[in-house]
């Protein structure tokens, strides 16, 4: 098993007992919470009589069924979404719990707004009734996705039982091409190592790519470890991240401030720590990568064909075929060209303003094609503030796009904001499952925002690398 | 409860990376409780937009009442959403055989009480194909002997220890377990450096 990473120290650090099952207790430093996965398990404390054991290290958000338009117009039109945002009002209340409303100028995707406000520090545990809290780990901060009966637990007791992972040290050597960014890192290592690769491990991420990445890059990668089954994953923090938080609203200013830095370069991955398993990948070959199937691992390069699964071994044959089947393409056929019908800018992947930034300098002077609806979700008010400081959106709607209020939006649709029939979408979302963005027949292409972008434009995919070099 | 065995017809699903958004759309999880969710378990997978039901192994008759399924690899992949075991576990599974299980999923199954246990491929692949033939098979998931019997057969099956005590103990709900130690988390609480 691995010795002296990240991992292990935080871990050790946060160890409360070994429990008589075999698993340890492990102490929960910071609980997000937001509307979906919390109102069953407030109810199960209510009908204990149970109250949340620190209020003050829990934070709640409204974001997966919030609308996109009209955010402010209350009741919500869809009825389920009202009671649902009126039943975490009542429980934040209720419990003292901070809330971030859309009246706080804070709200936002909770993987947004927590780095954003400086909740989010490196040797974290932090726990969220959410997949992607594995995004947490940019700042070398522990990051457990857990389901609604673990939530309770973590309000009734601030800890989980868990078993150990083992470590992956994933690095990404060299430097990336001019076009290539975070998001096509991210699938292409998921695409390597597989979907299910990281059942059992957390992944550490490191090499020259990380150490060049800004925190919202390394953000977007931590989100989709889940993606290749890892439920945490991690880079270590250094400068970038003591840059990125200092002065942020949640971050302790002065002496405290110091102390805290000597914490988080202590827990750091020693020189000699020692992995269960070490993946490398030369950060230079990587294309950009565009998804063709309904998982996030079904990914080519841009220049790539499809595959066939004639000569594939049966399984595997029977995941290429029903995915070309949904998706309706044929094997062997590029990936470049795909008409698509719907462009989706946001979620808690791709929604930071550097993400917006990258897509609003490809959208430029241009014009979102006929026949291409496009959607531009920032992840939370001050995203939303922040870009149209910089007058981001006015490119975005000069260039014929929609400009929306922040919300988890199309990246799973428990909003109005929805594929229709089986439109195709180039989306910077995480999933390409069948059925998630809202339309059981809809069709997702997952790319990092300046590929989306330039979808956009075209109204097929394209290659950002060509379209660079003009 | 304590969960030694459990005893019933199979449903046959061996597939690879079954994904929670396929287990439940995002769109039933807007209800805030999990009543309902049995209802909607597959349910695109089930049902085209019109309500017409389509090939499905839920849908199939013969597996009717059925409350042990068998899946692939990677099962429950995706979203950490309790709603897909709740959906499964109301609509009567209550236990699931598969190669691999995505470790949320796994964890969120047993905070339930619903044992997820693993095999291989052959063996799963195997009972599927017998009880595709004979649907009236009853399969027999014993926890003790960490073995799988349906008519002449069985079968090896694996399972982390601390996820088989806890069904054996009877402990699988962690709650009082993390509370007894109620000292020793307000102690690491006051020395946290942050």
């Amino acid at each position: 098993m691995a010795e002296r990473t990240l991992y292990n120290k935080v871990w050790n650090k946060h160890k409360v007992a070994t429990l008589p099952t075999g698993q340890d207790q492990l102490f929960i430093g910071l609980h997000l919470i937001h509307e979906v996965t919390t109102p069953q398990a407030f109810a199960s404390l209510h009908e204990r009589n149970a109250s949340v054991r620190f209020p003050k290290r829990t934070f709640a958000t409204l974001d997966h069924i919030i609308p996109t338009e009209k955010q402010f117009q209350r009741p919500f039109s869809d009825q389920q979404a009202e009671l649902m945002s009126k039943t975490l009002e009542y429980n934040v209340k209720e419990h003292g719990i901070t809330f971030f409303n859309s009246q706080s100028g804070n709200q936002g995707i909770v993987h947004v707004i927590g780095p954003e406000l400086g909740l989010t520090k490196p040797g974290m545990t932090i726990a969220c009734g959410d997949s992607h809290t594995s995004t947490h780990g940019a700042f070398g901060s522990l990051g457990f996705g857990i389901g609604t009966s673990e939530v309770a637990l973590v309000l009734e007791t601030q800890t989980l039982a868990l078993t150990p992972l083992k470590v992956r040290k994933i690095e990404v050597t060299g430097t990336l091409q001019k076009g290539v960014s975070a998001k096509d890192v991210v699938l292409k290592i998921i695409n390597k190592c597989g979907v299910k690769g990281g059942i059992g491990f957390a992944y550490e991420f490191a090499g020259s790519v990380f150490e060049a990445m800004s925190m919202e890059e390394r953000m977007t990668v931590c989100n989709m470890s889940i993606e290749g089954g890892a439920r945490i994953g991690y880079v270590n923090p250094d400068q970038t991240t003591i840059d990125y938080l200092k002065d942020r609203e949640y971050v302790p200013k002065g002496e405290e401030f110091e102390q805290l830095k000597q914490y988080w370069q202590a827990i750091c991955s020693d020189q000699d720590a020692v992995y269960d398993d070490v993946v490398t990948i030369d950060g230079s070959r990587i294309e950009p990568m565009v998804t063709w199937g309904i998982t996030p691992g079904q990914s080519v390069g841009v220049t790539e064909l499809l595959p066939n699964s004639q000569s594939k071994p049966d399984d595997e044959k029977q995941l290429i075929e029903s995915a070309l089947d949904h998706m309706k393409f044929q094997p062997n056929s590029p990936i470049l060209d795909k008409v698509i019908d719907v462009v989706f800018v946001g979620s808690c992947t791709n929604s930071r303003l550097s993400d917006l930034r990258a897509a609003a300098q490809i959208i430029k002077g241009n014009q979102v094609h006929k026949d291409v609806k496009m959607m531009v979700v920032p992840g939370s008010q001050n995203v939303k503030k922040e870009a149209e400081k910089e007058g981001l959106d006015k490119l975005f709607i000069q260039a014929g796009a929609d400009w929306r209020d922040p919300g988890c939006s199309m990246c799973l649709a428990m909003n109005p904001d929805k594929l229709e029939n089986d439109q195709l979408c180039a989306s910077t979302s995480n999933r390409n499952f069948i059925g998630r963005q809202g339309s059981p027949t809809g069709r997702t292409l997952l790319m990092s925002p300046q590929m989306a972008a330039l979808a956009a434009i075209y109204g097929k995919v394209k290659d950002i690398r060509e379209f660079i070099k003009k | 409860m304590k969960i030694e065995s459990v005893i019933g017809k199979a449903i046959p699903m061996v597939l690879d990376d079954i994904d929670t958004d396929r287990i439940i759309p995002a769109r039933f999880l807007k209800e805030i409780t999990f009543e309902n969710m049995g209802e909607y378990a597959f349910i695109d997978e089930r049902q085209d937009s019109d309500g017409n039901l389509k090939n499905h192994p839920f849908n199939d008759k013969q597996f009717q009442h059925a409350s042990i399924l068998l899946v692939g690899k990677n099962f429950g992949c995706g979203s950490s959403r309790e709603h897909a075991p709740q959906a499964l576990q109301r609509y009567g599974i209550k236990a699931i055989i598969g190669e691999s299980f995505a470790e949320i999923f796994a964890g969120n199954c047993k905070a339930i009480g619903l044992p997820v246990v693993y095999a291989t491929r052959a063996e799963i692949k195997q009972c599927e194909a017998f009880i595709t033939k004979h649907p009236d098979t009853t399969v027999t998931i014993n926890l003790v002997s960490k073995r799988v019997r349906y008519f002449e057969e069985s079968f090896l099956i694996n399972m982390p220890d601390p996820q088989r005590e806890s069904f054996l103990k009877g402990t699988w709900n962690v709650l009082d377990l993390l509370k007894q130690n109620d000292h020793l988390i307000a102690n690491l609480d006051a020395n946290l450096p942050y």
